[in-house]
């Protein structure tokens, strides 16, 4: 097997890890995975992380690990998470976007000015008659939110996105 | 400018690395040392929505901590744990303002915290802090700016959460205002160190590390002047020294004594 197909393969295997605090979404639907290289039996990955402060990188990084040693050609695997790279919220895939209603949990808006208020549509019912209760939800990737609607309280991932700075 | 990609490109000039490490204590100290008096809060908040909030911002905030203290053991310093937790209070760089006690009392028993020097003490430091990072988002040391735009997507959540609160008491009964208004008095007076930049700014400067203390000071009291109703007369001071020098008060003791506690008495410990 050549090594673009072997890469194929571990793109595929990473597609099967669910973040831990959002189950049925993948890391790499997430926009997690920036880079995958495979030299012959040895795999390197190179992972960018969502927020600063989240705890579940180390789990997703063993989770990660975990997956592709299972695959049987490989004899080696390196997982790293740099911050060389930015993540935002539209690393996310269409996949994942879909993904994350299942659970409850709205997309990030596609519109979003940092520092603005924003809203999202229900994951239920689809309404756009939501409020927000919480910008700060059981993690730090997600928001609170209700919807008038359905009468459902829902959750919605955190739009973080790059920011201009002011240039001196 | 000459940009320094990796560490081993800082640590080839002795002075470049002592001022970029001087900035980056800096940096990990006050969002270290904002984390610990936002986290002895927990349970305490005015309402669980808060309480949420509050602890979502003050874990977030201890991760930006960590990225500044591992940029500081990628360049050898030491490890991002021992950094953290067994450095004395003279090798500590946050500004003194912010290790000032919530209040009397313990998170355990009797804590007699304020909420208003906790509002302003927040605002104030979320505008700041945003000031900074925007003055490093163009450093010369490639790592450190790229972790200030990082942390700097994520922090706009907590500057406009602070804001929004200090805002809305101003805007409260009789009560409020003045409780605010005493603390911003109070903050007047001891903010000017968290400010500057210490022993070391001019190379900071010069090295293109950060743009200018001056300017991190001017464009901070911009925002804050749009923002207070009233703005103090007299000038800015640092009435207990410049903790970017070393100097503390008895509260980063207090502080220190309570977050090491564990670690100190099992070093062996893997969290």
């Amino acid at each position: 097997m050549k090594d673009n197909q072997r890469q194929t393969e571990i793109l595929a295997v990473l597609k099967t890890v669910d973040d831990p605090e959002l189950p049925s979404v993948s890391v790499f639907d997430l926009g997690m995975v920036h880079d995958v290289v495979v030299l012959q039996s040895r795999v390197f990955i190179s992972m960018v992380p969502t927020f600063a402060g989240c705890p579940a990188l180390e789990i997703i990084e063993a989770n990660v690990q975990k997956a592709v040693d299972a695959v049987d050609w490989v004899k080696e695997c390196q997982v790293e998470f740099s911050f060389k790279h930015n993540w935002s919220t539209d690393s996310i895939t269409a996949v994942g976007r879909e993904n994350l209603k299942k659970h409850g949990i709205s997309p990030p808006p596609k519109n979003y000015h940092p520092g603005e208020e924003w809203t999202v549509d229900c994951p239920y019912c689809g309404s756009d008659y939501t409020s927000m209760d919480n910008v700060f939800g059981p993690t730090a990737c997600r928001s609170i939110l209700y919807c008038g609607s359905c009468k459902n309280p829902f959750e919605a991932m955190k739009p973080v996105i790059k920011q201009s700075i002011i240039q001196n | 400018m000459t940009i320094r990609e990796t560490a081993a490109d800082a640590k080839q000039d002795p002075s470049y690395l002592k001022a970029l490490t001087e900035l980056l204590y800096q940096l990990a100290d006050d969002d270290f040392i904002t984390s610990f008096r936002g986290s002895e809060w927990l349970g305490l908040a005015p309402h669980i929505e808060e309480d949420v909030a509050y602890s979502s911002i003050t874990q977030n905030t201890m991760g930006h901590a960590v990225l500044f203290y591992d940029l500081l053991e990628e360049l050898g310093a030491g490890k991002a744990d021992v950094l953290a937790h067994e450095r004395p209070p003279k090798e500590r760089r946050n500004g003194i303002y912010l290790e000032k006690k919530n209040g009397e009392g313990s998170y355990l028993e009797e804590p007699y915290y304020d909420w208003a020097l906790t509002v302003v003490r927040n605002y104030l430091y979320e505008t700041f802090k945003k000031t900074k990072l925007e003055a490093v988002a163009t450093s010369s040391y490639q790592p450190l700016a790229m972790v200030a735009q990082k942390v700097l997507m994520e922090q706009t959540y907590h500057l406009a959460h602070w804001k929004m609160w200090l805002k809305q008491l101003q805007g409260s009964n009789d009560d409020a205002r003045k409780r605010i208004q005493s603390r911003i008095k109070e903050a007047w007076n001891e903010f000017q160190d968290v400010l500057e930049l210490g022993s070391e700014s001019q190379s900071m400067e010069q090295f293109n590390l950060i743009t200018g203390e001056q300017i991190v000071k001017e464009r901070w009291l911009e925002d804050v002047t749009a923002t207070l109703n009233n703005i103090p007369d007299a000038p800015l001071d640092k009435r207990y020294g410049s903790g970017r020098n070393g100097e503390h008060t008895a509260d980063l003791e207090q502080a220190l004594g309570i977050l090491a506690e564990v670690y100190v008495s099992d070093k062996q410990a893997i969290w």
